[in-house]
């Protein structure tokens, strides 16, 4: 919670126009954003957390639950849709056992959907931290998974 | 300033400044509208009331586009008329067709905009929304599949309410009206005042319905069942019926009710009485004990839970006293139930209010778990009760209510608007100090309509000071008022705008003038009547003469006391 006081510092108390900045702030500080943190927010701002709550899920970029160790943005842009991302993203639901956002129960894993990231020619594209793994195909699913989890547990 | 437009090819006065829809209905031209509520400002996100203005490309939404000289308008043209169907045909896209199950079957905006519209088929097929009912609430349900995202929820709550326990949550095709961190509705902080309710277009907000659990209970031979009905209730319930009220209704109901099936029919009005009894008796303590702090009236139980969650540094202030409902409730429960086991008594509240649902719920209104209010009915629920046992209101002799709670001053009545206890309280003063009524002008200023209202009276040689907050918009004055140092003998709150006669149990009244035009035939009522106050009313008198006294629980009226706590909640 001293982190968010620390973040707090750097901007006005009751300045509705530092919502959005104070929340990629506390993102970026706890990858998430906690409940206690938006009530915090809430409260330096003077704004109701429905009203922040409504807001933050307005936009993809926040999450309300921890990321996974290991967290898999799958591309949901037009061209890797057309060149078959749907089957990939039933295959990530099915073997994970989670929707896109949330975060599996042992804490190793998470996905999101993104937009493009501009890997048209090689969709569809499944991104891990700074790996992007191109041509993806449904079946290849379980075995990334398999392979990820060392890398998960390493971590 | 005037001038004149073309609408429908035709010439039409306009005032500079207005809406374009506002200048139509002037002159007698309705077009439909669904986002739209009155006295608030207009968003134009439904669409639904576009007009043509010739020489602009698109459609012009007529709530929010302000009219101008130049213009030329088409209200109903082939153009108009498809935009609207098409926008209704979207909105049933996704709507579950389950209108003949709905609780607003036949009294629903979008099924008459259909029907208006001549939808005759489903053109449009969209993904229907994943059934959500949020029943968590003990006073409201969420039916998430039926919300058409129209918004006057969540700006009632924020603007009126001033609670801000919902809003939009997501984006897109997800977007839902819902609570911080869309949470169920008893975690948020919604205080159950039903505002929500009463401008909901479709079933997706309603009252809780506990018309099944009152009949079960009426059906069985080994309770006692016993209903209490606010003053209020007979005039609203005229309204919903599609009766003409007239004073003699009140005491038709009581046959209505002993017909349904009830054994006792009290009025809860004799517990307003007591409240106002015991009130003037607070402010008359504290004036005389020389305390600094107000009585804060605490017979708003929305007001309550908003203070509980808000500002619970107002709580040490706040009047111990029970609503009138909770002690008519103390007192069937202890007198009535003297001889039998409190269990076996089941007792109904009809009430203007949908947090008397959750008040009656709380830990601290219940004696050994047993409620002293077992189930609280809304007037829509006993209109729905009345017409289900097929009981012909108009073919009906009155009779009286049962003692010991069989008469209520018109006192009692004015407490149904916001401020009206205030004064109800100050006539018992003014009457305390060898005087008949309070000071005319005085009370005059506290009926004026405003969300914060005050005013001292003198009667005889005090004076007191008095603050009403009308609708929780007002509340913030009150602080800034404190703040300044003024002080009151006596506050005021109501949590809906008017006060019960706008509750939300009520049925709708779609403007501010509406709600006014209640608590104006309130006043005249109380112009009218004989018994004007707990004085004068024989009921009180038995009730503190002789019922408090035969049974011990009552004796020294602590029952009749409850307390609050601070309430943690998402705010």
């Amino acid at each position: 919670m001293s982190k968010i006081e620390d973040i707090l510092t750097r901007y006005r108390s009751g300045s509705h126009e530092s919502l959005i900045p104070i929340l990629q702030d506390v993102q970026v500080e706890d990858g998430y954003l906690s409940e206690e943190a938006v009530v915090r927010i809430g409260a330096f701002l003077g704004m109701s957390t429905t009203k922040i709550y409504g807001l933050a899920t307005f936009y993809d970029q926040f999450r309300f639950a921890p990321a996974g160790r290991v967290h898999l943005r799958v591309c949901n842009g037009t061209t890797c849709f057309v060149n078959g991302s749907a089957p990939v993203i039933a295959a990530m639901k099915e073997t994970l056992g989670v929707e896109p956002g949330q975060t599996t129960r042992d804490g190793r894993f998470s996905y999101e959907l993104t937009a493009c990231m501009g890997g048209c020619n090689e969709g569809p594209v499944v991104c891990v931290g700074e790996t992007f793994h191109t041509h993806v195909r449904a079946e290849d699913i379980p075995e990334m998974i398999t392979k990820l989890k060392v890398l998960a547990d390493l971590k | 300033m005037q001038f004149t437009i073309e609408v429908n090819s035709k010439s039409i006065r306009a005032e500079k400044g207005e809406t374009i829809l506002s200048a139509l209905n002037r002159n007698g031209i309705m077009i439909p509208t669904l986002c739209r509520m009155q006295e608030y400002t207009p968003t134009g996100a439904c669409r639904m009331c576009v007009v043509e203005v010739e020489g602009r490309e698109r459609l012009v939404t007529a709530c929010s586009a302000l009219v101008e000289e130049w213009m030329k308008i088409r209200t109903h043209s082939p153009r108009v008329i498809k935009a609207r169907k098409t926008i209704v045909e979207l909105l049933l896209s996704n709507h579950p067709d389950d209108c003949l199950y709905c609780d607003r079957n036949l009294d629903c905006e979008l099924q008459k905009l259909s029907d208006q519209l001549q939808v005759r088929e489903r053109r449009i097929r969209g993904r229907k929304i994943k059934p959500r009912r949020d029943q968590s609430s003990p006073a409201i349900v969420r039916e998430l599949s039926k919300c058409i995202l129209c918004g006057r929820c969540i700006r009632v709550c924020e603007e009126s309410v001033t609670a801000t326990s919902i809003d939009f949550i997501g984006r897109g095709r997800a977007t839902h009206v819902g609570t911080a961190m869309d949470r169920d509705l008893n975690f948020s902080s919604c205080i159950h005042c039903g505002q929500c309710v009463l401008v909901c277009p479709t079933g997706a907000l309603h009252e809780k319905h506990y018309v099944t659990e009152v009949q079960e209970q009426l059906s069985k031979s080994d309770v006692t069942r016993v209903i209490q009905y606010s003053p209020l209730v007979p005039y609203a319930l005229a309204d919903e019926l599609g009766v003409k009220y007239q004073r003699d209704f009140d005491r038709v109901l009581n046959a209505v009710l002993r017909k349904i099936g009830f054994e006792k029919v009290f009025l809860s009005g004799a517990g307003t009485d007591i409240l106002i009894k015991e009130l003037a008796d607070a402010v008359e303590a504290a004036r005389k004990n020389g305390e600094k702090k107000p009585v804060v009236i605490s017979a708003c139980p929305a007001w309550v839970k908003y203070c509980e969650q808000f500002f619970p540094e107002f709580l040490p202030m706040l009047s111990t006293l029970k609503t009138p409902q909770q002690i008519s409730g103390a007192i069937i429960k202890s007198a009535l139930a003297a001889t039998e086991e409190k269990s076996s008594v089941y007792t109904v509240s009809v009430t203007p209010c949908t947090a008397m649902k959750f008040e009656a719920r709380r830990d601290s209104m219940t004696r050994k778990g047993i409620s002293d209010i077992d189930t609280v009915l809304t007037v829509r629920e006993l209109a729905r009760l009345i017409v289900l046992y097929g009981i012909d209101i108009t073919n009906i002799d009155p009779e009286p209510a049962d003692e010991p709670m069989s008469q209520r001053s018109s006192a009692a009545l004015l407490a149904e608007t916001a401020g009206g206890l205030t004064e109800s309280v100050l006539r018992s003063l003014a009457i305390r100090a060898g005087g008949t009524e309070s000071d005319k002008s005085a009370v005059k200023k506290l009926r004026s309509g405003n969300p914060f209202r005050e005013g001292s009276v003198t009667e005889g040689d005090l004076t007191w000071s008095v603050a009403v907050v009308d609708g929780l918009k007002g509340f913030e004055k009150l602080r800034e008022m404190l703040d300044k140092g003024s002080s009151y003998d006596l506050i005021e709150v109501m949590a809906c705008p008017g006060g019960c006669v706008n509750g939300g149990g009520m049925i709708p009244a779609g403007s501010k003038e509406a709600v006014r035009q209640r608590s104006r035939f309130i006043y005249q009522a109380d112009e009218q009547d004989a018994v004007r106050g707990p004085e004068n009313s024989a009921t009180v008198s038995m009730l503190y003469d002789d019922t408090f006294i035969q049974c011990p629980e009552l004796t020294d009226r602590h029952l009749f006391h409850t307390h609050f706590s601070k309430r943690d909640v998402l705010l």
